[in-house]
């Protein structure tokens, strides 16, 4: 099902355009297609649930119903830094909650908030692989061990950095 | 395919290589529970109920996923399973609220039955239940999330069978939820399989919910009233002040024409006998013009006696008679002897939707080729031209959803419009609207009879290589248009015929000869034959149709208009004037267009308060048995009846009861007391049960069996509530006179949610459209208002 205009871009619309071809079923390129729209737009809103299903050629319904299943595909705004903690136990030994506990205090939110600049979001997640080296958190992605508050507050202030550098080099 | 032998309980049973474990020791009665399964569903495997101990494999198997294989032996009942399916049972009643004194499902819950089996009454969770407040997401359907055990029959059927797929799981784990497809609500086409596949009281139905318990009802199965396919519809009925009411249609049981299928007419369009403008006295006009309230003797008497008094003075040409297509056959049979008879005119016609007599013409002579509604879902092939199914015959588009998903039958579609079929179609031909006949012409080989692409060139290609090919058409075909189908048809090795018209016993009535110029069986009325013997002076010129009718009264030729069960007033645009000088005697439930202009209006009983039998449009003759009732309403077959009498006809030429056989109700104590039982049987199937009264239909369908030759079938099926089929008469009709005979053809346009003029009085039809007009008026403000900002 060709779509007349899209909301992608130009480039991640030529991707879909392929990606729809390459499976012999063509509902399974769903869930990348969920996870490459995500990354563009921040999160999945109605309108990319609509193009997307009717890319693909199934009902909103279906659609909908494959991101509730997934915990890590978001149909509301996270933050422009999406801060994920892992608390699940090889961490928890290694004082995850802390670590989470710190995240709350320093960014003011609680688990799946957002900043009001819009800049953080903070949430609790389950096992994300990085058992040996706890406690972990995934920032975006990119991940980041061995955590202290100390830690996890210079990850914080090199997100801002970058904003404030990114700013300045648009200006520029 | 070749059959495995294997053991189950220490049992042999024999199945069909494939078989699925549930459904071979269903079969040979050992009860394995399931929730999720559902024969003819997709697998889901989600309940754990069917759990069985197969000897070899380490772990308890699930029954509805395991094919039977040779030498498998299987144990269904042990401590073992016992106490697996109780564990389930445990977790499934973990957020269960324990709500079964008022919950709609008690009593009939699968739940409820699995949990006295299994015992899982005590729990050993410490959660809390967590409570959500129903909602509401049509005006049918209704979800009651705590109760839902996520079993999936609802989202299968809906989607599998229904192929609308409006509802869906979301979450995961123990959040999983059932959804609607528009957040809060369902646009869907309301036809509450999702409430009626339902394990439990998750699903209920606003027609239904917490008026009743199902203990507390009565069952009666009869045929629905609506659309031509003729569905049979357990009703649940309960008895009220002014007589008994339906308070629930379904058909559970799976028996009949339908199975367990029915849409939204038959399973909630009941309700227009509770129509608060139901009439229940009769009402004749009085000399300042308005309709008043009379007594039945007043209302009748008068009837008659003007009735008999036109016909004596002016003759019985001048006198009009129009039937319905919702009245039984026995009624529409009576109706046309009435006329014939009685009033001693041809001027008798009904709102025909379909042109039978062509059919009827195009099959006679030809043996087997026309389809019952059961040949839809088991023929290889179909090729359906015109209609629109889904719209118009919902269950014959279930049953070729249905052939296509389970057996994979060819589904071959062409029409102008862009019907919801196509999506099972192999192959689809789009052609103009007045390109029906031309595609006959191009199926048969003739290359100019439609602007042929590479793709009709295909489609024709593929269905001339058809065997066995199932023909469905719509009303876009009539008169020659008819016999150059059959003709192609009969080309074809075995294919087989079906013609789709609109109401219920549309086929009924033009099969029972409410047609100016046809009797009984398409029997000619220029050669009455057998009628001749039966009826006495016959008159022998065709009479009027309906239009002509109606022509007649406004140039004030027809003297007087018997209308029983329709509202041509209002179908066919007639001018109210029309019938100014016209004496009009209707029968109806309320009063319709045509009824306001009545001098004399008779209350009637609808379909479900009769007895007798209706043929659906596929020729399959199915019995109605009486189940409402409604006081101050008759049968149109008593009114009939009672008309004749006060016309001084003698009933018992009309209705042959009482004669020939004496009530022998056999021995009715002592060891032989099951006799008179036994004896009724053998009464009724030899057509021989005393008939005793002049409103008895069987009566009537005794003459029918004897002077209509394609209604000859097995009585005791018949009453046992089988669909019997009818065979296309052997009488060639004459091909001279219907040259220029008008087929009188007005296509009803009915959809899912509209039935003529009865489907006005339906609340929940009416609901169901409303719900719709504001939801798409919301949706385009929203649209609307995006655009501005």
């Amino acid at each position: 099902m060709s779509v007349q205009e899209t909301i992608f871009t130009s480039e991640l619309a030529a991707r879909f355009d392929k990606l729809v071809t390459i499976y012999p079923l063509r509902r399974s390129a769903l869930v990348p297609m969920l996870l490459y729209a995500q990354d563009e737009k921040g999160y999945l809103s109605d309108e990319v649930i609509t193009e997307i299903a009717q890319r693909i050629g199934i009902t909103e319904l279906d659609t909908r119903n494959v991101i509730s299943y997934y915990s890590l595909l978001r149909t509301q705004p996270a933050g422009r830094y999406h801060v994920q903690v892992c608390t699940n136990i090889s961490c928890m030994l290694r004082g995850a909650n802390e670590i989470f506990d710190h995240c709350k205090k320093t960014l003011g939110i609680g688990n799946k908030q957002t900043t009001p600049d819009g800049m953080f979001s903070l949430e609790e997640v389950e096992c994300i692989g990085a058992c040996s080296w706890g406690p972990a958190a995934q920032v975006n992605y990119d991940y980041y061990e061995n955590l202290t508050p100390e830690e996890l507050d210079k990850v914080l202030e090199k997100c801002r950095a970058s904003v404030v550098q990114e700013g300045k080099g648009s200006q520029a | 395919m070749a059959d495995v032998t294997f053991t189950v309980d220490g049992k042999q049973i024999t199945a069909p290589t494939g078989t699925l474990l549930i459904d071979a020791c269903r079969k040979v009665g050992i009860e394995i529970p399931a929730f999720c399964y559902y024969p003819g569903l997709s697998l889901q495997a989600a309940c754990r109920m069917c759990l069985v101990r197969i000897e070899k494999i380490p772990k308890l198997q699930t029954a509805c996923t395991t094919p039977v294989a040779e030498g498998m032996i299987v144990a269904t009942e042990t401590d073992e399973i016992k106490q697996a399916r109780k564990a389930m049972l445990e977790l499934v009643l973990g957020n269960h609220p324990l709500d079964c004194p008022v919950c709609d499902a008690g009593g009939e819950c699968e739940l409820q039955d699995m949990t006295f089996k299994y015992g899982a009454a005590e729990s050993f969770h410490t959660e809390m239940k967590q409570h959500r407040e129903e909602q509401q997401w049509s005006p049918v359907v209704y979800f009651d999330r705590p109760r839902c055990i996520l079993c999936y029959r609802c989202v299968r059927v809906c989607g599998e069978g229904m192929d609308v797929w409006a509802l869906g799981v979301q979450n995961r784990g123990v959040t999983s939820i059932i959804a609607p497809n528009k957040e809060d609500h369902l646009e869907c086409e309301e036809c509450g399989a999702c409430i009626d596949i339902c394990p439990v009281g998750a699903l209920t139905s606003g027609a239904y919910r917490y008026k009743t318990r199902p203990w507390e009802m009565n069952h009666v199965a009869t045929i629905c009233t609506h659309c031509g396919d003729g569905c049979k519809t357990t009703l649940g009925l309960r008895s009220v002040d002014d007589g008994v009411e339906i308070i629930r249609g379904d058909n559970r049981d799976k028996s009949g024409i339908n199975g367990d299928f029915l849409c939204i007419k038959g399973r909630y369009s009941f309700d227009f006998a509770n129509h608060k403008d139901r009439l229940t006295k009769p009402l004749v006009r009085r000399p300042d013009g308005n309709l008043a309230p009379a007594t039945w003797e007043e209302a009748l008497d008068y009837a008659g006696k003007r009735l008999a008094e036109v016909r004596d003075t002016r003759g019985g040409a001048s006198i009009g008679v129009i039937g319905s297509n919702r009245t039984t056959n026995e009624e529409n049979y009576l109706l046309q002897k009435f006329a014939r008879k009685v009033l001693g005119t041809n001027n008798i016609d009904h709102h025909r939707t379909a042109d039978y007599t062509s059919f009827a013409r195009a099959l006679a002579g030809h043996q087997d080729r026309a389809a019952s509604l059961r040949d839809a879902g088991t023929a290889p092939a179909i090729l359906l031209i015109g209609n629109d199914p889904t719209q118009q015959h919902p269950m014959l588009a279930w049953n070729l959803r249905t052939n296509v998903r389970l057996n994979r039958a060819r589904l071959y579609v062409a029409n102008h419009a862009e019907i919801k079929l196509l999506r099972q179609a192999r192959a689809s031909l789009a052609i103009p609207q007045d390109g029906y006949a031309g595609l006959i012409g191009y199926l048969a080989g003739d290359d100019s009879a439609l602007a042929g692409t590479e793709s009709s060139a295909a489609f024709r290609e593929v269905i001339r290589k058809e065997e066995n090919l199932l023909i469905l058409f719509g009303s876009e075909y009539r008169g020659r248009d008819i016999d150059a189908l059959v003709n192609f048809g009969l080309g074809l090795p075995n294919a087989k015929f079906a013609c789709l018209s609109d109401y219920n016993n549309s086929r009924g009535a033009a099969d029972m000869g409410l047609m100016p110029d046809l009797l009984p069986g398409y029997q000619p009325v220029a050669s009455p034959a057998q009628f001749a013997d039966e009826y006495g002076n016959l008159p022998q010129t065709g009479g009027l149709d309906l239009i002509a009718m109606f022509d007649a009264a406004s140039r004030g030729e027809l003297g007087a208009l018997y209308v029983v069960g329709s509202n041509p007033v209002s179908r066919y645009n007639i001018a109210p004037g029309a019938l100014k000088d016209t004496f009009l005697v209707v029968q109806d439930m309320f009063l319709t267009e045509t009824a306001v202009l009545a001098d004399v209006v008779l209350p009637a009983a609808n379909l479900y308060e009769k007895t007798g039998t209706v043929t659906n449009t596929y020729g399959d003759l199915q019995l109605v048995k009486k189940a409402a009732d409604k006081a101050g309403v008759r049968s149109d077959f008593e009114l009939i009846v009672r008309l004749a009498d006060r016309m001084g006809a003698n009933p018992k030429e009309l209705v042959s009861y009482g004669i020939g056989m004496r009530a022998d109700l056999g021995q009715s104590r002592g060891v032989q007391s099951g006799e008179s039982d036994r004896h009724a049987v053998w009464l009724a199937a030899n057509h021989l049960e005393p008939k005793l009264s002049p409103f008895d239909p069987f009566a009537i369908l005794d003459e029918i069996q004897r002077l209509v030759p394609d209604y000859q079938v097995d009585r005791l099926a018949l009453l046992a509530g089988n669909d019997e089929r009818t065979v296309p008469p052997l009488v060639h009709i004459d091909n001279a006179s219907s040259k220029t005979r008008s087929d009188g053809v007005l296509p009803a346009q009915d959809t899912l949610f509209t039935s003529g003029t009865l489907g006005r009085y339906s609340s929940i039809l009416d609901e169901v459209m409303e719900s719709r007009e504001t939801k798409s008026a919301g949706a385009a403000a929203t649209t609307s208002l995006d655009v501005s900002t």
